[in-house]
């Protein structure tokens, strides 16, 4: 018979001391959103429009008429595809890999909207949950990559427990919906089931690229166009699927206990 | 050598020729609709022996075909997902009940017919779904789901019980569906890997893998040596990821607490290899049609491994002597080797209950015919037995990297792009998953995919593991759906 609790105990700690301190957030040599600088971008070059599988890049005309390119990683699904066809430096892998956003305008670059400001009221009543956050999770046609990761949460590495975060079993004490997948046709009406559950006030976390903009399955008849148009989202985390570390940015960022990186597509280091 | 055979019957010889081909020992993998032209056909997989080329049976469809469930348990599943997206009808279906589109949902035209000239959407709300009744005193109904505790994939499942026993369950599966396949047809075949590998975030190689291997079959590609070897490395960490979860599950519902934690953070060291080694956790964007996206950094694996595996090879036998986990195991839901066999029972569910077939040996792709490999296998059919086999192939998936490794050669990682292209091709592919067997049909027309099938290895064992519930208790169900690791998403697609 094996003695688990001497098992555990002789393991000593391996939960990471990040975002407290150190950098060790396990994601070292995750290849992670591009960066984008459309400033270096060839003339009426269009490879990144033409090759990138989502859509994530489209034109805009400036004010003197002229065309360029513009980025919204809220499409994105880190696939490294535009890097590899873009034929000047404008687009470059990156590790940056934490692009929660309380604002779905900060995901998009060159949008010209630098959205610091947010409702303040929320920001007071969210940071009533610094201390203790309960979180639902809604599959609402995920791939199970992204339950993968969430589940990875809880083990001992990322341990979220710490934090005094928690999911719950039951919509009926939560604080936060997450959700993951584009919003099928067919977990359109559990989801909103889940949420009107809920008690308030409540929070909504887009978890994932598919809840933010439906991609890479916003299309066909059982697709999804992401939860915005189904529910308010007050936490954007992009990713295919975001790694642990991005999903604890997130959940932090919801309770004002981390600062936001990315604004107006821009990523602080 | 070539993958399929293609043979054509008539509609009234279907049941005779699906009863001379299981006298000749041959099992059925998948069935289709397909159109060819305005025509629609449905597309019989046969798998006819080791070594041999797959069978493709295709019957012209008329508005009404015979039901081959009765014969072929396992093809019911697919029969109703045809019943489900086009207005054919498979008489003498024993449960011709809606499977993919749920009750309350419907469509507004046909998704694979090419001739449909409206706006295909699906519409609607769920509702209650239909069950069999059942008659007896006192029984309870239990609706768990769609949205269950924990971080866990949607999915509703209904109990008939009376005190512990449960006299009968019903998975509801298909929230999730996401009509990929469809999503798939136009798309360049080169672009399709991205969504291939999007099926199921747990099977990214599994899927990914089958699906490049289709096209470079309908397209006639020769993949380099050392990009085959580099997907055998890819395909193994999967399985290694994907076992190390499995046992953290198992831990977790036989509330072996420390045994649970131990299993996810070697899992979450895996998954930090996987990312060293391809700049992803899941091993997404490494694969291409014809090789690889590029070369991968196969120096850090030794080192890498072997701490793993030690670590990994502790905690199994940790495992293997803790009599409270062993006990919930050992009985826990029995399936027998005939029903495995007529069910569809695929990878280590099937393993575990005597059936030796795995597709790495019997219809060796990407060289794993240059490596050696021994086919886990136990008699029990218990939760035992597929948690032993698992552990096997765990193991094994070490040795085969590091037998990979060992051949590996400096090459190119790419195929030449094909000098012509037929106007019609069509190929196959699959992949021995960590949960058995995963087959992509493609048909490609004048560059562009036409027609995708996609059966993943859950969708096989979802359709078996509802009959090891009926008549067992409501303490071990936890357990035995654990012991036989499914997932949703690549069954629902």
């Amino acid at each position: 018979m094996k003695n688990w609790t001497l098992k555990g105990l002789a393991a000593g700690k391996v939960t990471t001391k990040w975002p407290a301190s150190g950098e060790n957030d396990g994601q070292d040599k995750v290849l992670g959103f591009p960066t984008f600088h459309p400033q270096d971008c060839r003339p009426a070059c269009r490879e990144c429009i033409l090759k990138c599988p989502t859509r994530a890049f489209s034109t805009k005309t400036g004010v003197n008429d002229e065309e360029s390119v513009a980025l919204d990683y809220g499409r994105c699904i880190n696939c490294q595809i535009c890097v590899a066809s873009c034929p000047t430096t404008a687009l470059q892998s990156s590790s940056n890999l934490t692009f929660a956003s309380k604002s779905r305008q900060d995901l998009v670059v060159d949008e010209g909207v630098n959205s610091r400001e947010n409702d303040e009221l929320r920001s007071r009543v969210s940071s009533i949950f610094k201390g203790s956050l309960h979180v639902r999770h809604v599959d609402a046609g995920s791939c199970n990559g992204c339950e993968s990761e969430l589940q990875a949460l809880c083990n001992p590495f990322y341990n979220l427990h710490r934090l005094g975060i928690f999911f719950t079993p039951s919509p009926r004490f939560a604080d936060v919906l997450l959700v993951t997948g584009p919003v099928v046709p067919q977990m359109k009406g559990p989801l909103l089931r889940t949420y009107e559950a809920m008690p308030r006030p409540r929070f909504v976390i887009a978890g994932g690229t598919c809840p933010i903009s439906g991609a890479p399955f916003d299309m066909g008849y059982s697709g999804g166009s992401g939860l915005e148009i189904h529910l308010p989202v007050d936490i954007s985390i992009p990713g295919c699927p975001p790694t642990p570390a991005a999903f604890i940015h997130g959940l932090l960022l919801l309770t004002d206990r981390i600062n936001q990186r990315l604004h107006g597509g821009g990523y602080e280091q | 050598m070539g993958t399929l055979v293609k043979a054509q019957v008539a509609a009234s010889q279907l049941l005779n020729e699906a009863r001379s081909l299981l006298e000749e020992g041959c099992r059925f993998q998948m069935a289709y609709l397909r159109y060819m032209g305005p025509v629609p056909e449905i597309v019989y997989l046969v798998d006819r022996g080791p070594n041999l080329e797959f069978l493709e049976l295709t019957v012209r469809a008329e508005t009404e075909l015979p039901s081959l469930s009765d014969l072929v348990p396992l093809l019911s599943w697919y029969e109703r997902e045809i019943m489900d997206l086009s207005d054919i009808i498979f008489t003498g279906n024993p449960e011709p009940f809606p499977l993919v589109l749920l009750e309350g949902m419907a469509l507004t035209s046909l998704p694979f017919d090419p001739t449909s000239k409206e706006i295909l959407q699906l519409f609607g709300d769920t509702t209650p779904p239909q069950l069999p009744e059942v008659l007896a005193t006192q029984v309870q109904d239990l609706f768990w789901g769609p949205v269950r505790g924990d971080v866990l994939e949607t999915g509703e499942f209904h109990f008939a019980y009376i005190g512990e026993e449960i006299l009968h369950y019903t998975p509801r599966l298909f929230y999730k569906h996401r009509g990929i396949e469809q999503d798939l047809q136009q798309q360049d075949p080169e672009s399709g890997v991205i969504l291939a590998e999007r099926v199921s975030g747990v099977g990214t190689i599994c899927h990914g893998l089958a699906y490049c291997l289709a096209v470079e079959d309908a397209l006639r590609l020769d993949v380099p040596r050392r990009a085959q070897l580099l997907r055998v490395i890819l395909a193994e960490m999967e399985r290694i990821y994907n076992n190390l979860h499995f046992f953290s599950m198992l831990s977790k519902t036989t509330t072996l607490k420390v045994g649970e934690a131990f299993g996810a953070l070697l899992e979450e060291r895996a998954k930090q290899i996987n990312a060293q080694l391809t700049g992803h956790r899941f091993l997404r964007n490494a694969l291409a049609v014809g090789g690889l996206r590029r070369d991968l950094n196969v120096d850090i694996l030794p080192t890498m491994l072997s701490n793993l595996q030690r670590d990994a090879i502790d905690y199994l036998d940790s495992l293997s002597v803790t009599q409270s986990y062993l006990d919930r195991l050992i009985g826990t839901g029995t399936l027998s080797a005939d029903v495995a066999f007529d069910f569809g029972a695929t990878g280590p569910v099937a393993h575990g209950s005597g059936i030796k077939r795995d597709l790495r040996v019997h219809h060796p792709y990407s060289m794993y015919e240059r490596l050696s490999l021994e086919i886990p296998v136990r008699t029990g059919g218990d939760a035992l037995a597929r948690s032993q086999v698992r552990g096997e192939a765990l193991i094994s998936a070490f040795d085969l990297i590091r037998q990979a490794t060992e051949l590996l050669e400096p090459e190119e990682i790419a195929a030449a792009s094909p000098t012509s292209q037929p106007e019609l091709a069509d190929g196959l592919g699959w992949t021995e998953g960590p949960r058995g067997s995963c087959f992509y049909a493609v048909r490609i027309r004048n560059g562009l995919l036409e027609r995708v099938k996609i059966k993943s290895a859950s969708f096989s064992n979802w359709k078996v593991f509802p009959l090891t519930v009926h008549s067992s208790n409501m303490m071990d169900y936890a357990i035995n759906e654990a012991s036989f690791g499914l997932t949703i998403a690549g069954a629902d697609r």
